[in-house]
């Protein structure tokens, strides 16, 4: 009924839901026009692993967009869970430091979510504060030194198994984790609706303050995860390790199709988010070109993805307007 | 019909009362069901009707009184356990998740799950249970269907399947048909009937008073929070539910009104004004040193109307005069350079900066009048000197204009404020919609001093107003709308509480007639 009055609207939705594929498609070919290594199955490979830190962590951040929320701390969060790691509990197998700081990771997303749900602080300026906070603490105990890491740390960054390398491994498996999570699991369906209507989601039974609570917890263990991927690529943090991730994060998120609004979207769209800011660095690369477009080029993508979240948003809520006399015929 | 009378009633209220910051606005409202019984609940805006369903629903506690649901005393701690107790509640504004699909709005605060420990959702049985639920309200509709796709009414089909599918046992619709198409509400009031067959109590809310009459076994009529009449359907009459709402008239006090001797130019002319779904075909003029009222229930159109001519909304077509001057497009720049004020009904979201001064709201929509010298810095003095002069024409009390913050005054100051802003900017065109809600009596009055005077300086008003008493008391002249529509026109010689009323339920009435 709505969607006969505005028949242009619905195109242009369509188009607008589909940019990214679209941009995807135009780059691959653009990129591979210019230089013929682009399309080899290596550099795809290389870009996925280059990928998978970014897209760990955008997994994490797509749950907290899905509510509606924000977090900006995940780049402090990776740093925090490094220094913990490198000053601390180097002495530990990695099978037990590597459980340990990820709860760590999870306890720095259950602070930002306990400010947000129990002090009613917006999370834009709670998570504000605890990157600034989180980056000092770290800054603070490493001594602005950079923290160094056993080889084995490394080694299992290099390591592949079944022919796939461990960075893919572990970006497969927290993606397989979080669909099944948000796909097919009664708190995953919460998650939307308390992104579309906390109001309506408070009235339909939903415990909205444990759905909160819960996201920043993930978006805390998926930056903490993330986290450990770079530094198994990297195997040292220096002060600027995790440095404004945010930025890349929450443009991969977006870009994949989640809204900043909340309510839509899903990780399948972050994962392809993530390696598409990743396929234009590397093609950027590969075709040599002059290393100061980068940001420019990177900013231009964001700020598509952000113009395209928004005008989609404007034109569903037009959509959707309450209509007072029904017109007949 | 007879046999479900006999039943005993299952759910009674008794004495529910309710007040709202010291103003009590449900009195001793008692009433009962039986299995398979339609309860029609009429009154005016504001008269009781939603306060005692979210009593019931469990979105407000009551303050005295006492239900019983089954002889046991009921007494909901929120939405979600009125529910669990059988009773739903389909608001006017849906309460569905447009992102989800039709099943997953059925089963979001808990789906079956796949085997115990796993906590994956059953997707083959909530399709079942859907398509099972769909088919009792005969909405034909796949199951993953997202609610975006679904039109108003089959929207509403889904409520009702929601509250099938917690087992309710009592159903409250709030307006439900005021978004429905004809076909629509049809296929609804089949619905209804079928539900009552099954044995499921039904509370129906609704300004269209043939539909009551038409669907409801019992009518209960309210009127400012006091239940002023039940008969059964048999014995009642759209007209003796009209005269019931309406009730005597209670003066309230209003300062006396001097109606222009001749009147004026007219400051604002509006022909032929349409906007698909929202108005059609809005033609008035509004003369200097007029006041005119603009009546109708909640939703007609009224703010919509007050939006389009302020140009925050687009309209279609139609001719619309500030002055002497035509209107090629209207926004709200362009509607205030041409002398147009605009009080919207929620100053709050709308009208002022909360966290700014009141000296800072009322300069507000006037800086640029007081830009000096070629950079138009704003000069402090003379932007001073007018909003205190202003301030103090409409008497805002507060201790120091330049630091006071808005949020600390109260609704009547506030409001003061907000027609300050205006006063400054020295408008021909005053829109006031709802002024007087929620400020109370003596602030109210002085709102009404400035209305007046406001007219006397030769400025057109046009207050919208829900409250018919207040427009029968300030106004020169009422329009009353309906459903987008403007319905009648009232001369102050020819005020009639009752006929404006029946001209604005005129949708509800025509039915019948």
């Amino acid at each position: 009924m709505i969607a006969r009055g505005v028949p242009g609207n619905r195109t242009t939705l369509f188009l607008l839901q589909n940019t990214p594929v679209l941009l995807f498609i135009v780059l691959i070919v653009g990129f591979g026009m210019m230089s013929p290594r682009f399309l080899s199955l290596v550099n795809f490979v290389n870009i996925v692993v280059q990928a998978a830190h970014i897209g760990i962590i955008a997994i994490g951040m797509t749950f907290v967009l899905l509510v509606g929320g924000i977090d900006l701390s995940v780049g402090a969060n990776m740093y925090v869970v490094a220094a913990v790691l490198g000053l601390f509990l180097q002495d530990l197998p990695l099978s037990v430091s590597f459980p340990l700081v990820i709860a760590i990771g999870v306890s720095f997303g259950w602070v930002n979510s306990w400010f947000i749900t129990r002090l009613r602080v917006p999370a834009f300026i709670v998570t504000l504060s605890t990157l600034f906070v989180g980056r000092g603490l770290a800054l603070y105990f490493s001594g602005n030194k950079m923290v160094g890491f056993s080889p084995s740390v490394l080694s299992l960054g290099r390591a592949s198994y079944l022919g796939v390398p461990s960075a893919i491994w572990a970006f497969a498996i927290v993606f397989v984790v979080a669909w099944l999570t948000l796909s097919q699991t009664t708190f995953g369906r919460q998650v939307y609706a308390v992104g579309a209507d906390p109001e309506a989601s408070a009235k339909a039974g939903i415990d909205v303050r444990r759905i909160l609570v819960a996201v920043y917890c993930i978006a805390g263990g998926c930056a903490a995860i993330g986290g450990l991927v770079s530094l198994s690529q990297v195997a040292v943090a220096s002060s600027t390790f995790g440095f404004q991730k945010e930025f890349p994060v929450i443009a991969a998120t977006v870009l994949g199709g989640t809204s900043l609004f909340g309510g839509r979207g899903g990780v399948l769209g972050t994962v392809f988010g993530a390696v598409l800011i990743q396929t234009v660095e590397n093609g950027l690369v590969m075709t040599n070109a002059d290393p100061y477009l980068y940001p420019l080029v990177i900013s231009a993508i964001i700020f598509i993805a952000v113009l395209v979240d928004s005008s989609r948003s404007a034109i569903l809520e037009r959509l959707e307007r309450r209509q007072i006399r029904v017109e007949r015929g | 019909m007879n046999d479900t009378e006999a039943q005993p009633a299952f759910f009674a209220a008794e004495g529910l009362c309710k007040s709202f910051f010291g103003v009590q606005v449900l009195h001793d409202m008692t009433f009962s069901l039986h299995p398979g019984q339609v309860l029609g609940l009429v009154g005016e805006n504001g008269s009781g009707k939603s306060t005692t369903m979210n009593i019931m629903g469990g979105v407000l506690p009551m303050d005295a009184g006492r239900m019983t649901l089954d002889g046991a005393d009921y007494r909901p701690r929120g939405p979600r356990d009125a529910e669990s107790r059988g009773i739903a509640f389909i608001h006017q504004e849906l309460n569905l998740f447009r992102n989800l699909t039709v099943a997953e709005n059925l089963f979001i605060a808990g789906f079956p799950k796949l085997a115990r420990g796993l906590p994956f959702i059953d997707r083959a049985k909530v399709r079942v249970r859907t398509q099972e639920l769909l088919s009792s309200v005969d909405l034909d509709v796949a199951p993953n269907t997202p609610v975006s796709r679904l039109s108003q009414g089959e929207r509403q089909l889904v409520e009702i399947a929601k509250a099938l599918g917690s087992n309710a046992r009592i159903i409250i619709f709030d307006e439900p048909t005021t978004s429905l198409t004809t076909r629509e509400i049809e296929r609804l009031f089949d619905i209804i009937g079928r539900l009552r067959r099954q044995g499921i109590a039904i509370i129906y809310i609704s300004h269209i008073l043939g539909d009551v009459l038409r669907l409801c076994d019992d009518i209960v009529v309210l009127r400012d929070g006091h239940r002023v009449g039940r008969a059964p359907r048999a014995e009642m009459t759209v007209e003796r539910m009209i005269s019931l709402m309406v009730g005597r008239t209670i003066d309230q006090i209003y300062p006396p009104r001097d109606p222009p001797m001749s009147p004026g130019a007219p400051v604002l002319e509006v022909r032929g004004l349409s906007q698909r779904g929202i108005v059609k075909n809005i033609g008035f003029d509004l003369r200097a040193g007029e006041v005119l009222g603009l009546s109708g229930l909640m939703g007609a159109g009224r703010s919509e109307l007050a939006r389009i001519l302020f140009g925050m909304d687009p309209h279609e077509t139609g001719q619309v005069r500030v002055g002497s001057t035509a209107m090629t497009t209207l926004s709200p720049a362009n509607c205030m350079a041409h002398g147009m004020a605009f009080l919207t009904e929620d100053r709050r979201a709308e009208g002022l900066m909360m966290e700014a001064s009141i000296a800072d709201n009322v300069a507000l929509a006037s800086l640029p009048q007081f830009g000096r010298t070629w950079m138009r810095l704003i000069d402090r003095t003379r932007l001073g000197d007018e909003v205190a002069r202003v301030s103090a024409s409409v008497q805002i009390k507060a201790p120091d204009l330049q630091r006071t913050l808005v949020k600390n005054l109260s609704g009547g100051n506030q409001q003061k404020a907000v027609i300050g802003k205006w006063l400054l900017h020295k408008p021909s065109v005053f829109i006031l919609d709802e002024p007087t809600r929620g400020i109370d009596v003596g602030a109210k009055y002085e709102v009404y001093k400035i209305v007046n005077r406001l007219a006397a300086e030769g400025a057109g008003v046009l207050f919208i107003s829900s409250e018919i008493e207040e427009l029968t008391g300030m106004c020169d002249r009422i329009l009353v709308m309906a459903h987008g529509e403007i319905r009648a026109e009232f001369a102050r010689a020819a005020f009639d509480r009752e006929a404006i009323l029946r001209a604005a339920m005129w949708h509800g009435i025509k039915e019948v007639a």
